[in-house]
């Protein structure tokens, strides 16, 4: 595409860490990244349009921070965390880690700083090769990495294994031996196996039952003392994030709406998208019942997101103020509220607890469905 | 086989190969059977000691083993329970819609609206089912038919139980379409699945469910599959549906939250047993089963940053290899001598107006230790109580 790499250094960043000093290197920094998925259509396919999967996404995770992201599907957050690692190449952007230009390097030459960057993946049925033993599927990427001694490849993947509460002899055993959470520990002992400083959690306990889930959910934790890890936690989970991490980052539609300590966004949401988010969690605690606000219809299509601020069409504050032209002519930018915590609101001193209780009382039900584009 | 219909919810049910077992072609028993007395008439479903099994090739599976329940007309039951808890096949019990074999209905009586339906022939059963017993499955888009329109799905229902014309069905689709707050339903009807997104092919499902004004419905995981606004959105059409339409709903599930919020009673169920059945208030704000008090520990929550999940040990017992008395026992914080040698009985709990829990700590044997299992739960739900942080937008 057509757009230059955003500008490195800035004078400020909107939502930045306030804890951590400018001056210090991030242990990852993410400046103006985008990513447009082409679409190819028509006799010659000829590129039609794009899916605008992330556009323009600014954020630094500080190191030894759990950082999260939250999100509907379709809102960008998976293709962020695999953007990060180059797993998919960004169509515009700049990514460092810890001060180093990712994008300056080719695959090749990416592949010494790879070990400190790991993944761990969804799904813990499709993210293992079935016809390899465990051994072989934690050793692949310490072979990858010059590890050509098959001995000490083993001797790793067993103490990886005993690291994620495995047994050493497991490495024999192929992944449909194992139980969902077996497996997802599998896949963060693949992970941890290259002795990493920073790891991309894309949704890894979404498909466990919840007792398993806060078992994994520990194990993390506990990783993360062992070994001082930064986590770069992808999620739709509101709960999980809240428990789990310091600073979150809410998107929406390839941006991010809202980014600030875990305290200030759910004490203080100030995005109407965070607040709907917050509200649509529901709560085990039978006392806690609430009227639920409810978004109208569904997210749009990242290939033809609305214009202005891409949520003007499911907004319930717009509404409320009398759909302002200013929603829809003008993209509002991420801007500070307060140290840490910024949103990318016009109207964001409209929100308080007040205002969002009573339109959960006036909406309609039935209305919900309405207002989704065909 | 004698059931047509399909039954896309049966996914987790294990598919064995076939085995000697094809005598058994139906549900209904041979010879007379002997029957209770039928429940009053204001209860519209009751289940009595309901056993399903699976023969496949490794044994047999016992995925649901003596439940009994009972749901008011116009109330709501919830069903909660990890994978393999047997939550699922009791629901296609109670729809008739298992493939038998592998399965076996070994016990049990199911009443709905005053009838006993295990004992009816299957073509009686296809008349209640989709008419006044109608189900929601967990995944809209494999429970629909991608080579027909919305409308023709819902007015083929709808022309099998009333007598009415085409035309007067497909009104009824868009009707119902105009209830679960689709938006232009008369040009909606004419589509096909694939044009929608999820939440509107589960809006679709609940119309579909709905179109015959059942007296029963049946939401098997109706929001698993869906983001979180849209779950809130399906909720609370259920809700306005439920309150509007006066059908009894029995939703199944293994999301806590949903349950607190949607349901009057609740059913727990681990390895194919009720472990716990009460009101939605009894059951989540004081459960007396180590296994319900496990599962709302192990929920992240606000009051839990910072400290470490309680978490259930171990996983899931095979079904061919339970443990001998309490299936939870090897699981359970909590267990001594007796649960590895007693079988617990479901018992009601002291002071418990209508709760029961299947745990020794219940009964006479356990009664020494009950105090300590409830102080270590109730430190575990808010390990620091003074902390200032608290959840959401209260």
């Amino acid at each position: 595409m057509d757009e230059t790499s955003a500008p490195v250094t800035e004078a400020h960043l909107p939502g930045a860490d306030p804890n951590h000093p400018a001056s210090d290197v991030p242990m990852m920094r993410v400046r103006g990244l985008k990513k447009h998925f082409p679409i190819y259509g028509g006799i010659t396919r000829r590129q039609v349009g794009a899916v605008y999967a992330l556009d323009g996404v600014d954020f630094d995770v500080t190191p030894g921070e759990i950082f999260s992201l939250v999100g509907e599907s379709g809102c960008g957050k998976t293709t962020l965390g695999r953007t990060l690692l180059r797993l998919v190449e960004p169509t515009a952007g700049a990514i460092e880690f810890k001060g180093e230009d990712l994008l300056k390097y080719s695959q090749k030459e990416l592949r010494p700083l790879r070990r400190k960057m790991q993944i761990i993946f969804q799904d813990p049925f499709g993210s293992l090769n079935p016809r390899m033993p465990v051994s072989d599927i934690i050793g692949e990427g310490l072979l990858a990495q010059g590890m050509t001694d098959g001995k000490a490849r083993n001797k790793k993947a067993e103490d990886a294994l005993e690291t994620v509460g495995l047994r050493r002899d497991y490495t024999r055993r192929y992944p449909h031996e194992f139980s969902g959470g077996q497996r997802q520990r599998i896949g963060i002992a693949r992970a941890l196996a290259l002795d990493p400083e920073f790891v991309v959690c894309d949704e890894p306990v979404s498909a466990l039952d919840v007792s398993i889930q806060s078992q994994v959910l520990n194990l993390l934790l506990d990783l993360r003392r062992d070994f001082n890890l930064t986590y770069l936690f992808i999620s739709h989970n509101l709960s999980v994030v809240q428990y789990f991490s310091d600073r979150v980052g809410v998107m929406y539609l390839g941006r991010i709406v809202e980014i600030g300590s875990v305290e200030q966004l759910y004490r203080a949401p100030r995005h109407p998208y965070t607040v709907a988010l917050l509200s649509a969690i529901p709560d085990p605690n039978p006392r806690r019942r609430k009227k639920r606000l409810v978004l109208k219809g569904d997210v749009p299509s990242p290939a033809a997101p609305p214009s202005g601020c891409r949520f003007h069409t499911r907004c319930w504050l717009r509404e409320r103020l009398g759909n302002p032209e200013r929603c829809v002519t003008e993209v509002p930018e991420l801007r500070d509220l307060e140290p840490g915590h910024a949103t990318a609101c016009h109207f964001p001193e409209e929100i308080d607890r007040g205002v969002v209780e009573q339109v959960a009382e006036e909406q309609s039900v039935v209305d919900t469905a309405v207002a989704s584009p065909a | 086989m004698t059931d047509a219909l399909p039954t896309p919810g049966v996914t987790e049910v294990p598919t064995p190969a076939p085995t000697a077992r094809v005598e058994v072609i139906d549900a209904a028993p041979e010879g007379p059977r002997v029957l209770g007395a039928p429940p009053p008439t204001e209860t519209l479903l009751e289940v009595r000691n309901l056993r399903t099994v699976f023969h496949v090739m490794d044994g047999d599976v016992p995925a649901v083993d003596g439940v009994s329940l009972s749901l008011g007309r116009g109330k709501t039951l919830g069903i909660v329970g990890e994978s393999g808890s047997g939550k699922s096949v009791t629901a296609l019990t109670i729809m008739r819609l298992l493939d038998i074999p592998p399965a076996e209905i070994t016990s049990g009586e199911i009443w709905f609206d005053g009838r006993e339906i295990l004992s009816m022939p299957m073509e009686e059963m296809r008349k209640i089912r989709g008419k006044d017993m109608a189900m929601i499955f967990q995944e809209p888009l494999t429970s629909l038919n991608p080579v027909f329109s919305i409308g023709d799905q819902i007015a083929e229902q709808v022309q099998l139980h009333l007598k009415v014309t085409k035309k007067e069905a497909w009104d009824r689709a868009i009707e119902a379409l105009t209830l679960v707050g689709i938006p232009s339903p008369e040009r909606r009807v004419k589509q096909y699945p694939h044009e929608m997104s999820g939440g509107m092919r589960q809006r679709v499902m609940i119309a579909m469910g709905l179109s015959c004004e059942p007296k029963l419905l049946i939401a098997d995981e109706p929001t698993t599959a869906l983001d979180v606004t849209i779950q809130a959105q399906i909720l609370e059409l259920l809700k306005s549906i439920q309150e509007r339409t006066d059908s009894a709903l029995l939703i199944i599930t293994h999301d806590l939250g949903v349950v607190a919020e949607m349901v009057d009673d609740v059913i727990v169920m681990y390895a194919g047993q009720i472990v716990e059945q009460g009101t939605v208030d009894q059951v989540l704000l004081s459960p007396k089963a180590p296994y319900t008090m496990g599962l709302l520990e192990s929920i992240p929550t606000a009051e839990k940053r910072g400290a470490r999940l309680e978490v259930i040990k171990g996983v899931v017992p095979s079904p061919f290899n339970l443990p001998p008395a309490c299936r939870f026992e090897p699981r359970c914080p909590y267990a001594w001598d007796a649960c590895h040698e007693i079988v617990p009985p479901l018992v009601p709990v002291r002071n418990g107006n209508g709760q029961t829990a299947r745990c020794h700590l219940e009964t006479e044997i356990g009664a020494s230790r009950r105090a300590e299992a409830h102080a270590a739960h109730d430190l575990a739900l808010d390990p620091k109580p003074d902390a200032a942080l608290t959840g959401g937008m209260e």
